[in-house]
C-alpha cells in the first residue's frame, strides 16, 4: 500500500504584476491556487479547473495560460500578470477593461478577466487581425452569457483604437 | 491541490533520467496538459510525478549539420507554429498544431507529450507520421533514434524504455526536401474539440511538376495508433498528376485503414472523411508543390 503523504514545499521567486515576489508552495499547487490563496489575485477564476473553460488565464511572459492546469512551482523565475496588474496607479482602467464595459461584453463576469488577458496578448503583439483571426485567438474562452459577439467588438475597437486606424464598419 | 504523491523537478536531461531510474514508478509531466487533466479526473490520482517542464535545453527548433530538422520534445505548439524552419520547410506540421485546442492549450502542450501518450487523435501525429518523423530517445544507456512508426506500440502506449525521456523529433533532409504537405483535421467545432479523424498528405513533383514522384499520407482516428495508407500512395508514385489521380488516390485509402464507431462518429462516416480528406489534402498539396490539375 500506499507510504504515508508526507507534505513537500518549495519556495518559488517571480515577478507578480511588476513586484518581485517569493512564497513557500505546496508542491501539490496549481498555480490557480498560488495565485488566489496567497496573492489574493482573485480575478484568476476557478472554472472547470481541467483547461477547458479559459476562466483562470493570466500571461506568462507574454503568453496566454491556464493557471489551473499549470503547476505552482514553474512560476519559479517567471513574469506573470493578471488582470489586477492591468489597473493605473489610482486604480484607472486601461482601455481594453474600459471597452468591455462600453460594448456591454461584460454580464456575470466570470469570464472577463480570462478574456482581457488573452486580449492583452493579442493587443500587445501590435498586430492588425481580421475578425476571422480574432475570433480564433479568443477560442480558448467560454462565456454563458454575452454570446461573444460584444466581446469580439470590445476588442477589435480597442485594436483599431491602439493602431491610430479608424474601425471599419 | 492536485492529488500527487511527490514531484521531483529535472533541470537538464541528465537530471531527468539520473530521477527516472531513481524512481521508476514515477511518470512524466511536460507541460501537463494530459497528465494533470486525468489527475484530476482521477485516473492518475496519488501518483509520483518528474516533471522536465523546466528543462529549457529541451525547446526550439534547429538544424543540424547534414539538414535534418531537430525539434526539441518541449517545444510549445505556439512556438512550432511561429518557427521560421518550421515554416520553411514543414509548414504543414506548423498548421496542424496550431488546429489543437485553443490558444491557451497550444502554449502549454508540448510536441513531445502530443506523441509520448500515444493517442491517435494527436493532431501532431499524422503529420509527423506521414514526413517518416523519427523519435530521439535518451536514456541511462544513451540516445537511441527510432522511426516515429515504430515508436507507436498500441492505443495509450509507445515504445520508453525504463529511464528514458524523449528529448526531440528529427525530421530527416530527404523528407522535407522539395516536399509540401497539407492536413486536414475534421471535427464538429472549429475550436477546443478532438479530431473526428486527421488527414496529412504530402507530395513531391517531378522539376516539370507534371508527375507526382513521391506522396505520403497518412491518418489519425483511422485505427488504434496513426497510421499510414501504403496502397493510396503506390496508387500515386510515379504517375501523371490529374484530377483522375486525385479521385483514385482518395478511393484507395480504403484498403488501408480500418476506422471505428465511437459516440464521435460512426465507422461508416469516418470512411467517407477518410476518402474526401485523402483527395482534398492531395489536391492542395499538388497545389503548394506547383502542380495543376
Ligand atoms: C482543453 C484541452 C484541449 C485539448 N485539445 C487537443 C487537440 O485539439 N488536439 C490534440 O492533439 N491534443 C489536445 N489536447 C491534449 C494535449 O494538450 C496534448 O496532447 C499535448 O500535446 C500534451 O502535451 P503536454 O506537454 O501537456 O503533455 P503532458 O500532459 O505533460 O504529458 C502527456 C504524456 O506524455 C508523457 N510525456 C510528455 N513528455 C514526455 C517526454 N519528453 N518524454 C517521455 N514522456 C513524455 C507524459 O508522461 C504523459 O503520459 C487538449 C488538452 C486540453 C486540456
Ligand atoms: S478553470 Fe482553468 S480553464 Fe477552466
Ligand atoms: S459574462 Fe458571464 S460567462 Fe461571460
Amino acid at each position: 500500500m500506499a507510504e504515508k503523504f508526507v507534505k513537500q514545499y518549495k519556495t518559488v521567486h517571480f515577478n507578480l504584476n511588476g513586484n518581485d515576489v517569493e512564497r513557500s508552495v505546496d508542491v501539490r499547487a496549481s498555480l490557480t491556487d498560488m495565485l488566489r490563496n496567497d496573492f489574493r489575485m482573485t480575478s484568476v477564476k476557478k472554472g472547470c479547473e481541467v483547461g477547458e473553460c479559459g476562466a483562470c488565464n493570466v500571461l506568462i511572459d507574454g503568453e496566454a495560460f491556464n493557471s489551473c492546469i499549470y503547476l505552482a512551482v514553474w512560476a519559479e523565475g517567471k513574469h506573470i500578470r493578471t488582470l489586477e496588474g492591468l489597473l493605473g496607479p489610482d486604480g484607472e482602467m486601461s482601455d481594453i477593461q474600459q471597452a468591455f464595459i462600453d460594448e456591454a461584453a461584460i454580464q456575470c463576469g466570470f469570464c472577463t478577466p480570462g478574456f482581457i488577458l488573452t486580449a492583452v496578448e493579442i493587443l500587445e503583439t501590435g498586430k492588425e487581425y481580421t475578425d476571422a483571426e480574432l475570433r480564433k485567438l479568443l477560442s480558448g474562452h467560454l462565456c454563458r452569457c454575452t454570446g461573444y459577439e460584444n466581446i469580439l467588438r470590445a476588442v477589435k475597437k480597442t485594436m483599431y483604437k491602439r493602431l491610430g486606424k479608424a474601425m471599419p464598419e | 491541490m492536485y492529488d500527487m504523491k511527490a514531484l521531483y523537478e529535472a533541470g537538464s536531461v541528465d537530471e531527468a533520467v539520473a530521477l527516472r531510474v531513481a524512481h521508476p514508478d514515477a511518470q512524466i509531466i511536460a507541460g501537463g496538459s494530459d497528465v494533470l487533466v486525468q489527475m484530476r479526473e482521477g485516473k492518475r490520482a496519488g501518483a509520483e510525478l518528474i516533471s522536465i517542464y523546466g528543462i529549457d535545453a529541451l525547446r526550439g527548433v534547429s538544424q543540424e549539420a547534414d539538414g535534418t530538422l531537430r525539434i526539441g520534445s518541449l517545444t510549445s505548439f505556439s512556438h512550432i507554429t511561429k518557427d521560421p524552419l518550421i515554416q520553411q520547410y514543414i509548414n504543414v506540421l506548423g498548421e496542424a498544431v496550431d488546429q489543437v485546442g485553443g490558444p491557451q492549450i497550444r502554449n502549454i502542450g508540448t510536441i513531445g507529450g502530443n506523441t509520448c501518450n500515444g493517442v491517435t487523435s494527436a493532431d501532431s501525429a499524422s503529420t509527423l507520421f506521414a514526413w517518416d518523423a523519427i523519435v530521439e530517445l535518451t536514456g541511462p544507456d544513451g540516445v537511441r533514434r527510432q522511426p516515429i512508426h515504430d515508436f507507436y506500440l498500441k492505443a495509450g502506449k509507445v515504445d520508453l524504455h525504463p529511464g528514458e525521456i524523449q528529448t526531440a523529433i528529427l525530421i530527416p533532409k530527404e523528407s522535407y526536401e522539395n516536399t509540401f504537405g497539407h492536413y486536414i483535421k475534421y471535427a464538429m467545432r472549429n475550436a477546443m474539440d478532438i479530431a473526428t479523424l486527421g488527414t496529412s498528405v504530402n507530395v513531391r513533383l517531378s522539376a516539370d511538376k507534371k508527375t507526382v514522384e513521391r506522396t505520403r499520407i497518412a491518418f489519425g482516428v483511422a485505427g488504434p495508433v496513426p497510421l499510414r495508407a501504403a496502397t493510396a500512395e503506390q496508387t500515386a508514385n510515379g504517375q501523371p498528376v490529374s484530377q483522375e489521380l486525385a479521385e483514385a488516390f482518395s478511393q484507395a485509402v480504403k484498403a488501408d485503414i480500418n476506422p471505428r464507431d465511437s459516440w464521435r462518429a460512426s465507422r461508416d462516416f469516418r470512411m467517407h472523411i477518410a476518402v474526401e480528406s485523402a483527395k482534398r489534402a492531395f489536391i492542395e498539396s499538388v497545389r503548394l508543390a506547383g502542380g495543376e490539375l
